[in-house]
């Protein structure tokens, strides 16, 4: 029987407020350094290389300030708020995949069954229907709604897309508010402090190793699919997001070395995600999967990195730390 | 206020980026926007895309027998969108909606609505010319409109050819600025035939104004305003 949540973390332990200040902190200085750029930058490319980084700052500090409120409502306002990217980005994904006039119904249902479902479970707290509900109930009902609509163009490739896009822009992030199911015993971080590193360290990952790439880099890890991702880039942010995430150990229940390994775990699972997305965007021929964030392209380039990184970690963390 | 709200509902539920290929000036400015036609939120898209001095002198220009089936949609027809609201049967010669079940007809024959413009030739030439005349006079001097030339709504997306309306409507108003607006991914947001919509993204774009050339024929007119829709769709 699921459980429902009895206790609200409360606002701001001292944790996730020192976490925030260090945020804030690196919001300043990144600001700071934009403005300098940007009374710098002569040539036509700087100019808009150094707009393009303001536009990202400044769209920073929106999402910051949107995840703080979040987080500070413990339980429901993070739910809400993966909620509503989860639903913003399946649009994103289902707007430049192709479908037939035939899916018509199962999109419905992805959109307004299937995907409100996922997060009133993890609302509820119901993890082993959480667990399945997508791969298991949304795999054994999709593909005989489809073969009922009548087209068979293109089947499997089309219900398999629409399985995709649940497992991805669903399933997957709502692995991050589903970590305020967690109880770590003796962890004065509360539950929304696993969901707080988790998404800093993806993000910070996500930052680095653009900052990286921008800076040194020159040898692409996949040309064909992604010329900005580079070595340089991925080393670069990897050692320096560890290395935060280590220092960060006495914000999670991990020993310093876990804290290494988990953070590892984030970044390299995070360049997949990353990696998988842009790999669709190619072949798709689009750069970027929305315009809704101001020089982030859209919500799916932003939660990308959190796409294989949460479901990873959140398991890492049941296993080892939950009794 | 319920318009204001309803035109943002549109806008996202559809997700709609709005993009002007030109800036519409001055915007209350008297024109004809057409747009190509696959679904029922169309024309409430790109009213709603619309700035608020072109919105709220425009009216669209839509089928009664649809829009007047039920009370809300009766109710949004008439009083919030102020529609122009046609009775034909089947000529369709400017709007999304041919008749699409026999029974309309009757459930129309119980309206009196002073914004449903009769029109009693259902399938002949002067028929469609009363309309297309009690169009131009609910526009009067000022009054914008949009239409579907496509006459129907297109089943895939594919762009219908267009039936005369707006030629015999500029033939009454040379002077009469037509914008074209291109409606993207509509058809899979709302495909003929459904009833709920999935919100993926659209986007609306609105061409340079057209005009009608002097002794302009009608099949000419018709391929340069189709052609102008089609460029919209490259861009």
């Amino acid at each position: 029987m699921p459980t429902l949540p009895t206790s609200m973390v409360p606002l701001l332990n001292p944790i996730l407020a020192r976490l925030m200040a260090g945020v804030l902190a690196l919001l300043v200085i990144g600001t700071i350094v934009g403005v300098v750029l940007a009374r710098r930058a002569t040539s036509e490319t700087a100019k808009a290389t150094v707009a393009n980084l303001n536009a990202r700052i400044r769209a920073w500090w929106v999402m910051v300030v949107v995840f703080a409120i979040a987080v500070a409502t413990g339980g429901v306002g993070s739910i809400i708020l993966f909620a509503a990217m989860s639903f913003l980005a399946l649009r994103e994904f289902m707007t430049l995949t192709p479908t037939s006039r035939a899916d018509h119904g199962v999109l419905f249902w992805a959109f307004f069954i299937f995907a409100p479902i996922q997060y009133v479970l993890v609302w509820m707290q119901w993890y082993g229907l959480f667990a399945i509900l997508i791969p298991v109930y949304a795999f054994v009902t999709i593909p005989g709604r489809m073969a009922l609509a009548g087209d068979t163009t293109r089947f499997l490739e089309r219900a398999a897309t629409v399985q995709w896009a649940l497992l991805a822009c669903v399933y997957c992030v709502s692995y991050a508010p589903a970590l305020l199911m967690l109880v770590v015993p003796d962890y004065a971080g509360g539950r929304t402090g696993l969901l707080f590193y988790l998404v800093l360290i993806a993000q910070l990952n996500d930052v680095l190793q653009y900052t990286f790439g921008k800076l040194i880099g020159k040898r692409p890890i996949a040309p064909t699919v992604s010329p900005n991702k580079t070595w340089e880039g991925f080393i670069g942010g990897t050692v320096v997001t560890v290395a935060i995430g280590t220092a960060l150990w006495w914000a999670t229940p991990f020993t310093p070395l876990v804290a290494a390994v988990m953070s590892l775990v984030i970044t390299i699972m995070g360049f997949a995600g990353g990696l998988t997305m842009s790999a669709i965007k190619r072949d798709r021929g689009v750069k970027d999967y929305g315009t809704l964030i101001e020089g982030h392209g859209g919500v799916l380039d932003r939660v990308d990195s959190l796409l294989f990184a949460a479901p990873v970690y959140f398991h890492l963390i049941r296993f080892f730390y939950v009794p | 206020m319920i318009e204001r709200a309803l035109a943002r509902l549109a806008r996202v539920i559809a997700g709609a980026s709005v993009r002007f290929t030109v800036p519409l000036e001055p915007p209350e400015r008297q024109r004809a926007y057409f747009g190509n036609h696959t679904s029922h939120l169309d024309f409430i898209l790109i009213w709603s895309a619309l700035p608020a001095e072109a919105r709220l002198r425009t009216r669209p220009v839509a089928g009664a027998d649809y829009w007047m089936r039920g009370r809300v949609r009766r109710y949004l027809a008439t009083r919030v969108f102020h529609a122009v609201l046609i009775d034909r049967g089947g000529h369709g010669a400017l709007t999304g909606h041919v008749r699409e079940e026999s029974s309309s007809r009757h459930a129309l024959s119980h309206v009196r609505d002073d914004t449903v413009v009769p029109s009693h030739a259902r399938d002949d030439a002067r028929g469609a010319m009363r309309t297309i005349e009690a169009i131009s006079e609910a526009m009067g001097d000022g009054t914008s409109i949009i239409v579907f030339p496509e006459g129907t709504r297109s089943p895939d997306g594919t762009l219908l050819p267009f039936r005369s309306g707006l030629y015999h409507l500029c033939q009454l108003k040379p002077e009469l600025e037509l914008v074209p607006v291109y409606l993207d991914n509509m058809t899979r947001i709302l495909p003929k035939g459904e009833v709920l919509p999935v919100p993926l993204l659209s986007r609306v774009t609105f061409g340079a104004p057209l005009r009608m050339e002097t002794g302009e024929a009608k099949r000419a007119f018709n391929d340069r305003m189709r052609d102008a829709l089609l460029a919209l769709r490259e861009q």
